[in-house]
């Protein structure tokens, strides 16, 4: 007799919940292996008092968002209003934005 | 008949319906599926990125003082550090040396940023993992840097930043104090900006408050003021993301409102049926969100697990792209897993649960019709 199909599904359901967990507990050891990583780029960023992430280094103020100003976009060339694609993702910085 | 037994019925006859529809159903999957991958991958690959930033920024400069020249950001003259180590609070004042380099020969643009703490001695330069690439450089190369006289000096790679601290580090060139201000042209006595240490984190904006009475001309950034940037570009609300969201959310809403306007001729005759063979409008109505549960559920089970997958054990090759943007020289970065029961939740409420709310309510307005009516439609 062929299994009920409600408790293939139930199995399918605990199943994935089980591989939910363990991708949980991946994510948590990630994490644990990771800190020496992290802790060397935190401190080369206090050692050479570096303030953003190295994403994007197409224009200046894509390279460093924090310290950019107000003229940045414009600073490459007259033309030069946007750098597609990063200047969609980057939003001003919170203290551009404020007058 | 037990409750959770007429239930456990009502559920095989639900996964039977689905399977008589399978061409329709799997094609719904797919789509479902492939919003719910878009989505969780944004949520994980923000949440993770951000995380970091939050991580590795942690030790960047409490505050930055730049000096502006007509708007713009000019170099600061040594005199404005004394100025500012009078203000009370202030416990320590760093010069800083920095600036951009553009590489003709591959069109790249590269961060020089002098010594720091560790010496650098004068000739010598230590380079990130993206430079090494794009100039195909080894430990020991001669690399040429034109200076702003228009001479070349080559300067000797006596060390290369690890892998691990890509993220920060890829573009980066280390070079020696003098060897910058040579190099750019930066007389002595002038920085590129100033960075202070405040005694009480908590005094860091009445600090900036003295700054800018003290030094008009100057702009404080804060480190707090650097964090938020980063959370506010990879914000929800921001850019490619909003895009992203507003695409696969249109499209949800479109699918939903969809679903929740019409049903099929076929899924009222099924409906009249039941009615007439003794099923109740409960029964209907349970029928109906199990046929949705299950469909969510698949899809979210699937979609989120496919984007874990695709954010933290591949290159992000859905971000990839966007992230390289015009630029010769990009980092490789791998992303901790950031995973959170609140990431989970928030899609879970997001994907599932209107979708499944989206199915009961036509079969509801169905299951309460006379079923002589429906199935003489």
């Amino acid at each position: 007799m062929p299994p009920r199909k409600s408790n293939i599904f139930v199995a399918y359901v605990v199943l994935n919940l089980v591989v939910f967990s363990l991708v949980f507990v991946h994510a948590h050891r990630e994490n644990e292996s990771a800190r020496p990583a992290l802790r060397e780029k935190a401190i080369l960023v206090e050692r050479l008092q570096l303030t953003d992430l190295c994403l994007f280094t197409d224009a200046r103020y894509a390279r460093n968002p924090s310290m950019a100003d107000l003229h940045s976009p414009f600073q490459d060339s007259p033309m030069s209003m946007e750098h597609f694609p990063s200047g969609t993702i980057l939003f001003p910085p919170g203290h551009l934005r404020t007058p | 008949m037990s409750l959770f037994q007429r239930h456990r019925n009502i559920l095989d006859f639900a996964l039977s319906s689905l399977v008589r529809r399978w061409k329709k159903n799997l094609a719904l999957l797919l789509v479902y599926t492939f919003l719910v991958f878009v989505l969780a991958s944004v949520v994980f690959f923000t949440g993770a990125i951000k995380r970091e930033a939050r991580i590795v920024l942690s030790g960047a400069p409490e505050v930055v003082v730049q000096k502006l020249l007509a708007g713009r950001h000019d170099l600061i003259p040594a005199g404005y550090a004394e100025a500012l180590k009078k203000i009370v609070g202030v416990s320590a004042v760093k010069g800083r040396l920095w600036g951009y380099y553009y590489e003709p020969a591959t069109g790249a643009n590269y961060t020089l940023v002098a010594g720091g703490g560790s010496q650098q001695r004068r000739g010598t330069i230590a380079i990130g993992q993206g430079v090494a690439r794009t100039l195909q450089a080894a430990r020991g190369d001669l690399i040429p840097l034109r200076g702003t006289d228009g001479t070349y000096v080559s300067f000797e790679v006596d060390d290369i930043f690890s892998a691990a601290s890509e993220l920060v580090s890829s573009d980066l060139i280390r070079i020696s104090d003098q060897d910058l201000r040579s190099l750019f042209g930066i007389p002595d006595g002038y920085y590129t900006d100033l960075t202070l240490k405040v005694r009480n984190p908590r005094e860091v904006f009445v600090v900036a408050d003295k700054i800018r009475r003290v030094l008009p001309d100057t702009r404080p950034v804060l480190r707090d003021e650097i964090l938020r940037t980063y959370d506010a570009i990879f914000d929800w609300r921001s850019g490619l993301l909003l895009v992203i969201f507003t695409g696969a959310g249109a499209a949800f809403i479109i699918f939903a409102w969809d679903k929740a306007t019409s049903l099929s001729l076929e899924e009222r005759h099924e409906i009249g049926i039941l009615k007439a063979v003794g099923w109740e409008t409960s029964e209907v109505i349970a029928m109906k969100s199990y046929e949705g549960i299950i469909i969510s559920l698949v899809s979210f089970f699937t979609g989120t697990l496919l984007a874990y997958a695709h954010v933290f054990f591949s290159p992000a090759l859905l971000f990839e792209p966007v992230l390289k943007g015009w630029s010769v020289l990009y980092p490789h970065f791998q992303l901790v897993p950031h995973l959170t029961v609140y990431h989970v939740g928030a899609l879970f409420f997001l994907t599932v649960v209107p979708y499944t709310v989206a199915t009961v309510i036509p079969s509801w307005s169905a299951a309460t019709i006379d079923p002589d009516a429906i199935m003489r439609l």
